[in-house]
């Protein structure tokens, strides 16, 4: 974003906004009740018994917390941005845990089984994703060609693709595929129709990306191009898209974050990746929190490595644009 | 050099218009073109915007078609059922208003490009073919440049050495030097009057008058996809026939 070079107020430190702040906290922490939370037992001395306190109580609650909130957010905006994005990184992150503790989490069973999420789990949302990914960037390169050529059979049956797969819900389409197939006479395992609907389905998005980036480059260099008696393919191989490629990474890299995550539809279908494992393995014991956690970790850690990594990729790219 | 119609020239025809004429749906951007261009021969094609200046030549290699008329390259006519326009356009080296170089890809990969994978010709001797071209338009020492560290001069000097690597029989320009900031103008025409001194055969969409009288044989004037005039430079820029000529002329030379 485009930043200002003349630094106005701070609007923390506006005391009429401050007071602002105070007002609204105190009132969000007062409709939630939170004598009745920790915090009414840290106020005992002041407040006697928490559940008889009344609105005093519940008051002096709100306006504590109001106050630490508003302290917080103060204190933080004396330092530097580095450390703010720190401290507010770490502070929430403390917050997320605390709320994951709340549930009464057995860690022994945790750690029993992570090693099995992770090994079977991860690795299997990972390939099929991978694989997904990769065969539907081929479906999107295709799909993006038709879409643009003037043949009116290949556009017909690239727009209705494109249409159908993306009007359907995900979830439907592996349904459709698994049971679907069978139907007509082929039997399909659960991993391959799941690679199968992720391909389709992102590939239908991928082809509109695809699409955009290839029409992105140009009128100028295809004539270039095909004025020197390049014909269509060279063009496009060697001088469109290695052009469009650059401007089709950024995106695809959020496609693939997205399907890592849509991966876990596939689990209906009985393939053992993480949301599989994560609702199976806590089903015997009745610990269901402890898994679910622990997928939902894995996923955001996955997710976090993989947008420094396309971050990198990003940087890449634009160095090689600005030269 | 002469200024005649005629001289330079031998009788072989590398480029023939018929009766040539071309419509964007409703409108008629060319109306009844004629013309020859002999081998050898330097036509500079002047006119106000609008009047199909770049239509016409862009119709020469066909990256425009036409509807009526014959257009010849070389002996071969160019319609739209012909097999071999890519072999055709091998031959019509085309420079344009905005360079169009390959972003991608090096000043020495965009001349060795053309060559190596249409023309057939091994790396190493498109490579030294490259350096040859670049050499003639004296930027050698920017070979391993990307196109957008070069200047707007040095870019369309780029795109004609990548032209003349694939060898062509003749070369179109369509406004090269309009996109040029006023310095460079000069360098980019004295690369094209050398190239006209080499004997190249060029048809130049431009109003650079000195360029036109120095090297040109022929004006030709466009107005609404008509040529209204046609003659040689000295007589074209000081006694022009058609009001409309005048007019034009007038209105380069008040700026
Ligand atoms: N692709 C196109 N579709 C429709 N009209 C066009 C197209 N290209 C050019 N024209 C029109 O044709 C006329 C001639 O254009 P052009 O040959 O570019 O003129 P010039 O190069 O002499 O300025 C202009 O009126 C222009 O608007
Ligand atoms: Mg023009």
């Amino acid at each position: 974003m485009y930043a200002d070079t003349v630094i106005g107020d701070k609007l923390i430190r506006k005391p009429r906004f401050l007071l602002g702040l105070l007002a609204v906290a105190f009132i969000a922490f007062f409709t939630f009740n939170m004598a009745d939370t920790i915090i009414g037992e840290f106020l005992r001395p002041v407040i006697g018994e928490p559940k008889e306190s009344g609105l005093f109580g519940r008051s002096a609650a709100a306006l504590v917390l109001a106050i630490l909130f508003v302290g917080n957010l103060f204190v933080i905006s004396l330092f530097p941005i580095k450390v703010q994005i720190g401290i507010v990184w770490l502070q929430l992150l403390l917050l997320f845990m605390a709320f994951f503790y709340s549930f009464d989490l057995k860690f022994s069973f945790i750690q029993s089984k992570i090693g099995f999420m992770i090994t079977q789990g991860l690795f299997t949302t990972l390939y099929i994703s991978a694989v997904s990914i990769m065969i539907a960037s081929v479906i999107a390169i295709v799909g993006a060609v038709a879409k643009l050529s003037n043949n009116g059979v290949a556009f017909a049956i690239a727009s209705f693709y494109t249409s159908l797969f993306r009007g359907l819900p995900l979830l439907m389409q592996v349904f459709l595929i698994y049971m679907g197939l069978p139907q007509i006479g082929y039997v399909i395992d659960a991993v391959p129709a799941g690679i199968i609907a992720l391909s389709l389905c992102y590939g239908a998005y991928m082809t509109e990306i695809f699409r955009a980036g290839i029409q992105s480059i140009p009128r100028g260099q295809w004539e270039a191009s095909r004025s020197q008696g390049f014909k269509f393919g060279l063009t496009m191989r060697r001088i469109i898209l290695p052009q469009a490629v650059p401007l089709i990474i950024p995106p695809t890299g959020n496609q693939f974050i997205a399907m890592l995550k849509d991966s876990s539809l596939v689990s209906v279908i009985g393939v053992w990746e993480l949301m599989f494992l994560a609702r199976t393995l806590g089903q015997k014991e009745f610990r269901h929190m402890e898994m679910l956690i622990t997928a939902a970790l894995i996923y955001w850690c996955l997710t976090m490595v993989l947008e420094v990594i396309q971050s990198r990729i990003e940087k890449h790219y634009r160095q090689k644009g600005a030269r | 050099m002469s200024q005649n119609n005629q001289k330079p020239a031998s009788d072989n025809l590398v480029i023939s218009m018929e009766g040539v004429s071309k419509w964007f749906g409703e409108f008629q951007v060319l109306k009844d073109i004629n013309l020859s261009v002999r081998q050898g021969e330097r036509i500079v094609i002047c006119g106000p915007s609008g009047s199909g200046k770049s239509t016409l030549i862009r119709c020469l290699n066909r990256l425009e078609a036409h509807q009526e008329g014959t257009i010849r390259v070389d002996g071969i006519e160019m319609h739209e059922r012909m097999k071999n326009i890519d072999e055709v356009r091998q031959d019509i080296g085309m420079v344009f208003q905005h360079f169009n170089l390959f972003p991608h890809m090096t000043v020495l990969e965009n001349c060795m490009a053309g060559p190596n994978w249409v023309r057939g010709v091994p790396k190493a001797e498109a490579k030294e073919r490259a350096m040859a071209m670049l050499t003639r338009v004296k930027i050698p020492e920017q070979a391993d440049k990307y196109p957008s560290q070069l200047s707007g001069g040095q870019q369309q000097r780029v795109a004609i050495a990548r032209s003349l690597c694939m060898e062509p029989k003749v070369m179109l320009f369509d406004e090269p030097t309009s996109a040029l900031d006023p310095e460079m103008v000069a360098e980019v025409l004295d690369t094209m009057v050398g190239l006209a001194e080499s004997g190249m055969t060029m048809i130049c969409v431009t109003h650079e008058m000195g360029f036109a009288r120095k090297v040109g044989d022929l004006v030709v004037f466009m107005d609404e996809g008509k040529i209204v005039e046609r003659n040689n430079p000295t007589d074209f820029f000081d006694n022009p026939q058609s009001e409309r000529t005048k007019l034009f002329l007038s209105q380069i030379l008040s700026h």
